[in-house]
């Protein structure tokens, strides 16, 4: 029951990293706090495995201090730490009835026989495992399989973290949802400190309570889902979140407006003028399309979701997509768009640029 | 032409096997078995016997009989001894090797070496290293005082050639628990790691189950060559001494060639061969059924 530090953690497989290129993780600092559900999420080798190895012990950062409360860990193998993990396939002990392979991490630290019967109940109850108690664990489906991996993770009650390495990879997607919702519960209910990694941006916006969004090494961005979605700090964020992502327009940005080709998009607050590459993001579900009106655009191609339509259209050669309002019935080719200046966002070297508000 | 779902010209193709087949295996072992069931006079004089040879072989009361107990006995004892060696052994030494780096190949080729050299080779070797006199081994253990004497003590004898099986034989099993150690995912040692187990624990929970397949298969290959086992004895011991070390091979090959008694040997080479036709069948059966029942 701590937090943990993470005090300028980096590491590198190569020995002697030279550039940023050769960081698998880029100095980074963070605190995670006690009772939260974060998730990490990035694209494949974006180093958030490597990341939760480093907090697990099963990597030594090349460079940083971790540490468990005040403790510093940094060097410490596994079995000190006091972590549980999950790793993205199912590892149960072939050997072993289910009920033994959920209570084998309390019987390795030589926690009493009642003890350990009450907590391997109380778990199995929670991941609707008690029917299976019993069987040897060989037998069992991938799905079964996984959910005991998950117990044996979350079985111990005086763990500093559960860290959790793509848990739900290899779960048919209806029982996904389920299990998501089971260990979000499960979260609350044993208030632990959970560190889940995915690449799948809906596992990780449906889970985390805080998601640090990672990309090349680096944690680009930490923020709740909604500031995630609402401000991303860097294009990377809102092109990775949402679906489809951010609209990013190349744009000449001084004072109250931005000028993309030749149109004039208002901001909704005042900036400098700005050098280097600057573009305007705004979510698609921020620009509407219109009959008349607004700014001129070409319609490509209409999306239909059912609940919502896209339109990809080309605003003076530029690709953009927008939401189709229900008003609007039929979408001819040519339109316009409108944009909601609060949420018209401006990057300078893909970075968010702060508005100033007057 | 291709119309048909059966077409009989396939025959045709297969025509060179079944003649190698037939040439290779069906006709010898056919003339084995017209062996077993006749008796001869002297050159092709040959008159029918019936079941007889088979009779007295099994039959332990006799002279030919109790000489077959004996052998056969004398064969699994010793394939129990180098299985007993080899495997355990052979598991122990694919822990230690390493797992990556550039050690890893030269330990391979190491290990494997002595599997390269012939058995005779190896007898012959192991017959002028065992020697008293001038070899080595039998030398060492001499001058430290041991009782040891290949030709003529026949503990001695047996240890030998146990020691030059485990010698010779123990890298097969070595290799197969390493490729069956190897093919374990790292995710089972770091899950284990996080669960806290012993290095025990990670040995009877993780590596021997996984290694169940592998050790199958290598207990039925070492079997099988343990209980054919010929060269070594004849080089080293000369199947003695007395019958100490004479074993299924030796005898049949001493009834057939030595004594001409081509009837008992063709009995004893076919109840020699169904035992090795059965212990195989066991083996498969056992390895199917775990495979049918694990599927990690």
């Amino acid at each position: 029951m701590t937090r943990i530090t993470l005090d300028g953690i980096a590491h590198a497989y190569t020995r002697h990293p030279r550039t940023e290129k050769d960081y698998a993780l880029r100095p980074l600092h963070h605190v995670w706090e006690q009772g939260m559900a974060y998730a990490l999420l990035g694209p494949s080798g974006c180093g958030k495995t490597t990341l939760l190895n480093i907090i697990s012990g099963l990597i030594i950062p090349s460079e940083g201090r971790l540490l468990f409360g005040d403790r510093d860990v940094t060097r410490l193998p596994t079995e000190q730490r006091n972590i549980a993990q999950v790793f993205q396939f199912p590892v149960i002990y072939d050997t072993m009835t289910v009920a033994e392979n959920l209570a084998f991490p309390l019987r390795n630290r030589k926690m009493p026989k009642a003890a350990i019967a009450a907590r391997v109940a109380e778990i199995a109850a929670m991941l609707e495992l008690t029917p299976d108690l019993d069987r040897r664990a060989r037998g069992l489906t991938a799905d079964a399989k996984q959910k005991i991996s998950l117990g044996r993770g979350l079985v111990r009650s005086d763990v500093s973290a559960v860290l959790f390495d793509e848990p739900l990879t290899v779960i048919d997607p209806a029982l996904k949802w389920e299990l998501r919702s089971k260990l979000k519960a499960v979260h609350r209910a044993l208030d632990l400190l959970m560190i889940y990694v995915t690449h799948d941006q809906t596992e990780a916006l449906t889970f985390a309570d805080r998601v640090v969004v990672m990309n090349e090494g680096q944690a680009v961005q930490i923020g709740t889902p909604e500031e995630l979605f609402e401000r991303p700090d860097h294009t990377f964020v809102g092109y990775f979140i949402g679906s489809p992502g951010m609209n990013f327009l190349p744009a000449l940005v001084d004072g109250r407006g931005a000028r993309v080709g030749g149109s004039e998009v208002p901001l909704g607050a005042f900036y400098p003028a700005l050098t280097g590459t600057v573009r305007i993001g705004v979510r698609p579900d921020f620009v509407t399309l219109t009959p008349g009106g607004g700014l001129k655009v070409q319609v490509r191609r209409v999306d239909d979701f059912g609940r919502k339509r896209l339109a990809h259209v080309s605003l003076d050669g530029l690709p953009l997509v927008a939401t189709v309002p229900d008003s609007m019935a039929s979408v001819g080719t040519d339109a316009g768009v409108a944009f909601d200046p609060a949420h018209v966002l401006v990057y300078q070297n893909d970075i968010r640029v702060e508005g100033i508000a007057e | 032409m291709m119309d048909k779902p059966w077409n009989n010209r396939a025959w045709i193709f297969i025509l060179p096997v079944l003649a190698l087949v037939l040439f290779c295996s069906i006709i010898p072992v056919m003339t084995v078995v017209n062996y077993s069931l006749q008796d001869s006079m002297g050159v092709n004089n040959f008159f029918w016997n019936g079941d007889s040879w088979f009779r007295d072989l099994l039959d332990p009361s006799t002279e030919i009989g109790a000489r077959f107990a004996d052998a056969l006995l004398r064969t699994f004892a010793f394939s129990f001894a180098a299985l007993a060696v080899e495997v355990p052994l052979g598991i122990a030494v694919a822990l230690c090797l390493p797992r990556r780096g550039w050690a890893v190949g030269i330990s391979l080729v190491i290990t494997a070496l002595p599997m390269l050299i012939p058995w005779n080779v190896v007898g012959t070797i192991w017959q002028i290293f065992a020697r008293q006199d001038i070899g080595l081994f039998g030398a060492t253990l001499t001058g430290l005082g041991l009782p040891y004497n290949v030709t003529q003590d026949s503990v001695s004898a047996w240890v030998t050639i146990v020691v030059i099986d485990v010698w010779h034989w123990t890298p097969l099993v070595i290799l197969l628990s390493y490729a069956g150690l190897r093919a374990i995912p790292d995710a089972y040692y770091q899950a284990a790691r996080i669960d806290g187990a012993s290095r025990w624990a990670v040995f009877v929970n993780i590596e021997l189950p996984k290694l169940r397949k592998v050790l199958v298969i290598a207990v039925l290959l070492r079997f099988m060559q343990t209980f054919m086992i010929y060269t070594e004895p004849v080089v080293v011991t000369g199947g003695g001494p007395g019958s100490a070390t004479t074993f299924l091979s030796i005898d049949l090959v001493k009834i057939a060639i030595g004594q001409v008694d081509v009837g008992s040997a063709a009995a004893m080479s076919l109840v020699y061969y169904i035992i090795i036709l059965t212990a195989c069948w066991i083996f498969f059966t056992v390895m199917t059924q775990l495979e049918r029942r694990g599927d990690t």
